[in-house]
């Protein structure tokens, strides 16, 4: 009961931080707003026609696996923020288990990546992406999974970077080329080999994979869009979140004490 | 008093952070008695905050052994982390919280209370307690703003009221008046003693400021690592066990002959500072022939006690 209460609270923190930041409201609101109009908007009118699918929805699920698994995961490298600002301090003396602060930490940021991705919904909705009121219902599951697995990335990155600034630097390092690679605006289904096995190993991609696996079946364009079967990219990343969190909570715990 | 009832007890603690080529802390030994004010003294890098981030459980020791309220360091963190309340020497308050966030968090994490997503939800003794909280610090609305907003002697001590909420056995501090400005570290002087009194808490505090450790019960002053002097302050002030001669004449030069035949040690700073080792005054001051300009005698304060231990370790 009290470790439940200790990662309620420590999540809500995290929430209430980023409700309470107007910058990131703003950025979050605006940010995927030009990436599925502009980007989305542009490919559509381009290529569209060529491609034999809508690139206002192929963006739409894109950017939404992208800004589930990118804000959960470096939602995590805070914790980084937090020791340099001294509050980790208060939370790693307090009587919880370090396991209630990890798991208060990702659930904490999986709330904000959701809340981040709620306006995106509302914007395909807009463009006229074509939704049906459940599967609007299955995203949100789907994207609690997304927010699992970016979260225990953002945990295995975190433990094994030490540093604030480096952790900035190397994750947008790592995430950027993920977009490309997991096929976030650009479809991958035909890539040479060398980047295909890059981009099976991008955890992004069966999170953005699942998001159109829910979109689009049924759809006369499945087979061009999604590129395996929901089933598969939830066996996946179950496997991943099961080996980043046991290693990146392990390493986490043991780095705090024996610095 | 008994081995066991000790609060904090340490022995031959050791620890040496990796890729180090020294130890940090190296070999230290010392308890605190229940209700004791303890001082940890030294200059910077001495190792203090090293031992208190030790006994406090964010960092492991590479050997040695802890026990505080008797409970063991390595065996059971928990109960360790029950038992003490720590004021960080950087802030530890998430200056985006408000006060009362900060409090409520805090009284979570230690299992005061279930957790409740705003202040009006808590229950009625969370809320009590809070309101008590505020008019102890004369804070009421500054209560329910941002920290950021509060003044760096307040953050101090909503920290401090935060620390105590869950009723810690011991308290430490570690450097708690850093960056603060002489009003505000003298009203935070007051309101630990305040503290003291009213929850009969023991404290353990590091400072590099003499003036602070001189209020303590007992004070420990480590350099490089080590203990080299524990007592009361009366105690390590009297280690060396001398008075100061301050003495001046208007023929200088005169005054410095006879001092130097005297074999006497002195410093001078304009006028002269004769260290009477064990000497009387009178005896030194009987066989000067100069005429003084003035004469009076000092007893050793706790800096001059401080400056001549460390300086005794450097010598070794």
């Amino acid at each position: 009961m009290n470790e439940m209460s200790a990662v309620a609270a420590i999540a809500s923190r995290d929430l209430f931080k980023f409700l309470r930041d107007r910058t990131r409201l703003i950025g979050a609101f605006i940010f995927p707003f030009l990436l599925m109009f502009l980007m989305g908007g542009t490919l559509q009118l381009n290529l569209g026609k060529a491609a034999g699918f809508n690139f206002i929805g192929f963006t739409f699920t894109g950017v939404l696996g992208m800004t589930i698994f990118q804000s959960s995961s470096q939602g995590l490298a805070s914790l980084l923020e937090d020791r340099v600002n001294d509050f980790a301090q208060e939370i790693f003396v307090s009587p919880v288990s370090r396991y209630a602060i990890v798991g208060g930490k990702i659930f904490g940021e999986s709330l904000v990546a959701l809340a981040q991705a709620a306006p995106l919904v509302i914007f395909a909705i807009v463009l006229r992406v074509p939704l049906t009121a459940a599967e609007i219902l299955l995203l949100l599951p789907v994207a609690m999974l997304g927010c699992l697995v970016g979260g225990s990335f953002g945990l295995l990155g975190m433990s094994i970077i030490n540093d604030q600034r480096a952790a900035n630097q190397i994750f947008n390092f790592i995430l950027l080329p993920q977009f490309f690679l997991a096929g976030v605006f650009n479809p991958i289904a035909v890539l040479p080999w060398y980047l295909e096995a890059l981009s099976l190993a991008s955890p992004m991609r069966y999170v953005v994979d699942l998001f159109r696996g829910v979109v689009y079946t049924g759809r006369p364009e499945y087979h061009k869009v999604v590129l395996f079967d929901p089933a598969v990219n939830l066996l996946v990343m179950g496997v991943m979140f099961a080996v980043f969190i046991v290693i990146g909570t392990a390493l986490f715990v043991r780095r705090e004490t024996n610095r | 008093m008994s081995q066991a009832s000790a609060v904090v007890e340490v022995q031959d603690l050791v620890k040496r952070y990796r890729k180090a080529k020294v130890n940090a802390v190296d070999g230290v030994s010392l308890r605190v008695e229940p209700g004791e004010f303890f001082a940890l003294l030294g200059p910077n890098g001495a190792g203090k905050t090293t031992t208190i981030s030790i006994l406090t459980t964010t960092l492991a020791p590479t050997s040695g052994t802890v026990r505080i309220c008797g409970y063991d360091l390595r065996r059971d963190p928990a109960s360790v982390r029950r038992n003490v309340g720590i004021i960080f020497q950087n802030p530890s308050l998430d200056a985006n919280l408000s006060g009362e966030e900060n409090v409520r968090l805090h009284a979570i994490l230690y299992g005061l209370y279930a957790y409740r997503p705003a202040f009006r939800m808590m229950p009625a003794a969370y809320q009590r307690q809070v309101h008590e909280l505020a008019s102890v610090l004369e804070m009421h609305n500054e209560m329910f703003q941002p920290v950021k907003k509060l003044s760096g002697g307040m953050q101090r001590k909503l920290e401090i009221i935060r620390g105590l909420m869950h009723r810690p056995k011991v308290l430490f501090l570690d450097e708690p008046t850093r960056g603060l400005d002489v009003v505000s570290r003298r009203s935070l002087w007051a309101y630990l003693r305040e503290v003291r009194e009213k929850y009969q808490v023991t404290i353990v505090l590091t400072t590099h400021y003499l003036e602070e450790a001189e209020q303590a019960d007992r004070l420990c002053i480590l350099n490089h690592g080590k203990v080299v002097a524990m007592g009361s302050p009366g105690e390590v002030k009297a280690h060396p066990a001398e008075e100061f001669l301050e003495l001046d004449a208007n023929d200088r030069a005169k005054l410095r002959e006879e001092l130097t035949q005297l074999k006497v040690h002195f410093d001078e700073d304009g006028a002269f500072t004769v260290r009477l080792d064990g000497r009387s005054a009178h005896d030194v001051v009987k066989q000067i022939d100069v005429p003084l300009t003035s004469l009076r005698t000092r007893q050793p304060s706790l800096e001059d006690a401080y400056l001549r231990i460390l300086a005794e370790e450097a010598d070794e």
